[in-house]
């Protein structure tokens, strides 16, 4: 060993060469032996956002109150992929191997957004998405659709979930966002999650039209039950939950879809 | 034996990392905003900084000076990888809130530190026992600021509740500057006030000192 010239261009390449290729062994080896268990955590975390959002599952619980697993109350959910254009689901696609979000960046795939539509600063909205139906006795019980849009830092992205009458909402959470710990970072505490069951969301009209409000109106106004508290100290954040919960329930979002379904559902 | 010792247990306050180097300040700022991510992140960088500056120690006499650097980055960046799959296989939650900070650990000042300043001259043995001994005294900071920040930011320590805040109901009302970054400059800047005054030798030398104010002898 001592003779060898560690400085010499043969050893220089030799010791490049073999470092890379022992490095990369040992990478691609705990990356392709770990993938399986990677996969099973995502899709047990993104069960687990659909659960807490439709209220399922209780916040930071991993099994239901009466005891079963987040699997079994899955598995009462039909996952569908739905053309968001005209509200029906398209039956030959695969909603497990589509990506919403990633298509949303495909120009083939999704619709350029105007800035008078773009409420939720999307930029750019895909023209399916999935939706997630729980049905109870051949009617329709739970709807969670993906919803997302900007805050304050960056993208919320989260699940809201709508009651059998498709008019009040029965949860919304968050499973990614960007938002200041203690000031926007709120829309993850349990106490201001719990005041969006019973929220209801349509105005009579039929448009969309949740507000986020410093000072609650009247309660026998016709607005105080589409109203939720504001949260303190982070303006941004609540406008842009407001608009995104609008947006995605509103005519460019699942609105087709979920007139569709209140119509079939009598 | 001693000189095992001393490499040991130096770095935890003769030789602090964080205090007297003021190195890996970054992940120090970032992650110690609850205690269960910064144990993730300590128990992280231990491995790393151990392994590397054992495996560094270990080829030091084959590494051709001109690509050392490179070479100590890719075996440094590779077990980060490790340890990264390994959190997102086995702590799916924690290494969701850890990001990419646990990928950062590769720009943590302290293991590529302590690879060319120390695993480079000396055998793996105590290279690694000078690694383990940097990410305990890296790790003891992180947990002092953890300790300080979590309970007076959101009123939690591990997640518990300690302090029920007033947004559930409770008494306390939360510190919100200290769930951001600058709170953690301050607990760190009064570790080092306690560390130094502790001990003496640790105070630098001032660069300059103000020269006495003359002029006004010159008025009069």
């Amino acid at each position: 060993m001592a003779s060898i010239d560690k400085d010499s261009l043969t050893n220089t390449f030799f010791v490049a060469i073999v470092v890379c290729l022992v490095c990369s062994v040992v990478v691609s080896g705990v990356a392709v032996a770990l993938k399986p268990q990677q996969l099973l955590n995502k899709e047990l975390d993104q069960k687990q956002n659909i659960l807490r959002a439709a209220g399922m599952l209780d916040e930071g619980a991993v099994v239901a109150p009466d005891g079963r697993s987040v699997d079994e109350l899955f598995s009462e959910f039909t996952v569908h992929v739905v053309d968001l254009n005209t509200g029906q689901f398209i039956a030959d696609r695969d909603p497990s191997s589509f990506d919403p979000i990633k298509s949303a960046k495909d120009p083939a795939q999704s619709t350029k957004l105007s800035n008078d539509e773009d409420i939720a600063t999307l930029r750019r909205r895909e023209n399916a998405s999935i939706v997630y139906i729980k049905r109870a006795e051949g009617k329709l019980d739970k709807l969670v659709i993906p919803v997302r849009g900007y805050g304050l830092w960056g993208t919320l992205f989260g699940y809201l979930a709508l009651d059998s009458d498709l008019q009040t909402i029965s949860g919304l959470g968050f499973y990614q966002h960007k938002e200041t710990p203690g000031l926007g970072g709120e829309v993850d505490n349990p106490k201001w999650k719990r005041s969006w069951p019973g929220v209801t969301l349509f105005d009579a009209s039929g448009s969309a039209d949740v507000r986020l409000v410093k000072r609650r109106s009247n309660s026998t106004s016709a607005v105080a039950s589409r109203e939720v508290d504001a949260l303190s100290g982070a303006t941004f954040t609540t406008r842009g939950v407001q608009n995104l919960v609008n947006f995605w329930t509103g005519e460019l979002g699942f609105g087709p879809l979920i007139h569709r379904l209140k119509a079939s559902n009598g | 034996m001693t000189q095992q010792r001393d490499v040991l247990v130096d770095p935890i306050f003769n030789n602090n990392p964080i205090t007297l180097q003021v190195l890996g300040i970054c992940s120090a700022l970032a992650v110690t905003i609850s205690m269960t991510q910064t144990l993730v992140m300590c128990l992280a960088v231990i491995f790393v900084t151990t392994a590397s500056s054992l495996v560094i120690s270990l080829v030091r006499n084959r590494l051709p000076t001109n690509i050392r650097i490179i070479v100590q980055m890719t075996i440094i960046a590779s077990l980060v990888i490790v340890v990264d799959q390994v959190l997102q296989a086995v702590a799916y939650d924690i290494s969701k809130s850890l990001s990419v900070f646990v990928g950062l650990i590769i720009t943590n000042c302290i293991v590529l530190g302590r690879a060319e300043a120390y695993a480079m001259q000396n055998g793996p043995w105590l290279s690694a026992l000078d690694g383990f001994g940097n990410a305990i005294g890296y790790s003891l900071i992180l947990i002092g600021v953890a300790l300080v920040r979590e309970p007076l930011g959101a009123g939690t320590l591990m997640g518990y509740e300690i302090f029920t805040p007033v947004s559930n109901g409770g008494w306390y009302h939360t510190n919100g500057m200290l769930l951001l970054s600058p709170s953690a400059f301050f607990i760190i800047g009064l570790f080092i006030w306690a560390i130094r005054s502790w001990k003496k030798d640790q105070v630098e030398a001032p660069e300059y000192e103000i020269a006495a104010n003359v002029q006004y002898r010159e008025v009069m």
